[in-house]
């Protein structure tokens, strides 16, 4: 009886948690589609969100380039494949790598300071503030930060592909001794752009993904500094396999397993 | 609404509410004279501050009513509670000022979301709320850079700015020494003169409540035991009362 309770416990709080978030981001979606937007509130944002993270993103993909040029250029030419190298970098990078790699690296940043901004309004009374002043949370903190990373990090993504491609093609050439123009043929012939659509496509499910976990745990945030803290660690570890979990569902959507 | 002969503008009516299987009322209320000074007195963790946030519709009562403005508050939608909040203002224990924003911003919050008024408007309005808690020259502070004291001023021009009908207050001399809580009491009187208003005030700070309560209601094991103006409730027989009134640790309540 006990493990049935318990499996009856942790499908309600699955439910309770699925529901809130889900709510919440139709209540936040709901205002910015009727333009109830706090414009000077969402500008500070993209910087606060997106241009902060822009250094962390691009050392990130600048040596995962490096790394899978290296791993594959040796080889490849060793086995007489050097004008496939190129092209495996940009795959990689453009359909997976860039995508997820950034919107794991912004959960990390990005989704920790929503989850500990917005928890610490609420247990130092800022968020019941707000409602008592008739003014809804979600359009005040919610709405901004969401339209702030949904035009960030396609943007971010687009470095990252670019500063990985790069990294890729320097390394190939360093230590494989592959030269650029054959590298950049490669890209050309291995991706069109579509692939990069739908690269950026997955990052409007990513934004989404940080945004509303970090502000669902946020506002969820009870016991003090504790409860910030919890809620911080929690909103990154879920966001992360989230991003994980939908990855996969998008690239079998969107590529159809080619 | 009226009660003997008396304008009421809110009323806590036969309200319960619990958090989990902790019971904080027990067919509560409470009436709210209109231009009184409420003070709402009992020991710490009794669900004093739980009245104020039912008359800011902030929490929904398991039973019972709460009516403020003649409305409901109860049967109204989320939309309609936030109309009704504009004419409540709120002040809290520890202010909550929104420590991203100036005490100016601060105070302009409500006024730049809910009303068309000009930008030299709006600033001329803080600064008349600031100036009138002393606090004019933190327009451009930061929450972080006052005082305990300068905190609390500055919640409560936030909670008057738009000039509501009914203020709550919140522990709001909790925390200080006697000179500024004597401070914060003579502005809680010169705003509700000032406003012309209604004031419920959540306290334990006895010397504070009697200088500005009209009326006192005194709230024990979830229920409001005694209720009337505050002469006769600093020489109430109800043992109860009297007992916390002196401060007393023998007496009917069980510490």
């Amino acid at each position: 009886m006990r493990i049935l309770a318990q499996v009856g416990r942790v499908t309600n709080d699955f439910f309770e948690y699925a529901g809130g978030v889900t709510l919440l981001t139709a209540e936040s979606l709901g205002f910015m589609v009727r333009l109830r937007i706090r414009v000077a509130e969402t500008v500070s944002q993209c910087a606060l969100l997106g241009v902060q993270s822009l250094v962390i993103v691009m050392l990130t993909s600048l040596f995962t380039g490096m790394v899978i040029s290296l791993e594959s250029a040796q080889q490849a030419v060793a086995y007489g494949f050097s004008s496939f190298v190129g092209g495996a970098v940009a795959y990689g990078a453009v359909r997976e790598l860039g995508p997820m790699l950034t919107a794991v690296v912004v959960a990390g940043r990005v989704g920790a300071a929503i989850a500990a901004e917005i928890g610490s309004m609420v247990v130092t009374e800022q968020v019941e503030a707000l409602r008592s002043m008739g003014l809804e949370p979600s359009r005040f903190l919610v709405v901004p930060r969401l339209l702030a990373l949904l035009l960030m990090l396609p943007l971010l993504t687009i470095f990252a592909d670019v500063v990985s491609i790069l990294g890729g093609a320097w390394v190939a050439r360093e230590y494989a001794h592959i030269p650029y123009h054959e590298f950049i043929q490669s890209v050309r012939q291995a991706i069109d752009f579509s692939d990069v659509v739908k690269g950026l496509l997955k990052t409007f499910v990513f934004a989404t993904i940080i945004v509303m976990v970090g502000s669902y745990q946020g506002l969820s945030t009870r016991g003090g500094a504790a409860g910030v803290g919890q809620s911080t660690t929690f909103s990154v570890v879920l966001a992360i396999i989230l991003i994980f979990m939908s990855n996969f569902v998008l690239s079998l959507v969107l590529f159809g397993g080619r | 609404m009226n009660s003997n002969g008396r304008s009421l503008i809110a009323r806590v009516d036969g309200v319960s509410l619990s958090f989990g299987d902790r019971i904080v009322l027990k067919n509560c209320s409470l009436d709210i004279v209109e231009g009184a000074i409420t003070c709402v007195i009992g020991l710490s963790g009794a669900g004093k501050s739980t009245i104020l946030r039912l008359l800011d519709g902030l929490l929904v009562p398991g039973e019972g009513h709460i009516y403020v403005l003649g409305r409901d508050l109860c049967h109204l939608s989320e939309e309609q509670i936030n109309v009704m909040r504009q004419k409540i203002g709120l002040s809290f224990q520890f202010a909550a000022l929104l420590d991203s924003l100036s005490v100016g911003d601060n105070v302009a919050l409500p006024l730049r979301e809910h009303t068309k008024l000009s930008h030299a408007e709006i600033r001329q309005t803080v600064f008349d709320a600031l100036d009138s808690v002393g606090l004019a020259h933190a327009y451009d502070d930061l929450p972080a850079e006052l005082s305990g004291g300068m905190l609390k001023r500055a919640g409560f021009a936030r909670a008057i700015v738009t000039r509501p009908a009914l203020v709550l207050y919140d522990e709001p001399t909790t925390g200080l020494d006697p000179i500024v809580s004597k401070l914060i009491t003579e502005t809680i009187l010169k705003l509700r003169s000032k406003l012309n208003g209604t004031a419920v005030v959540i306290s334990h700070d006895l010397p504070s409540i009697f200088m500005m309560a009209d009326y006192i209601a005194m709230l024990f094991e979830g229920a409001i035991i005694a209720y009337d103006t505050a002469d006769r409730i600093r020489n109430s027989s109800n043992p109860i009362v009297q007992q916390f009134l002196q401060g007393s640790e023998t007496g009917p309540i069980q510490i």
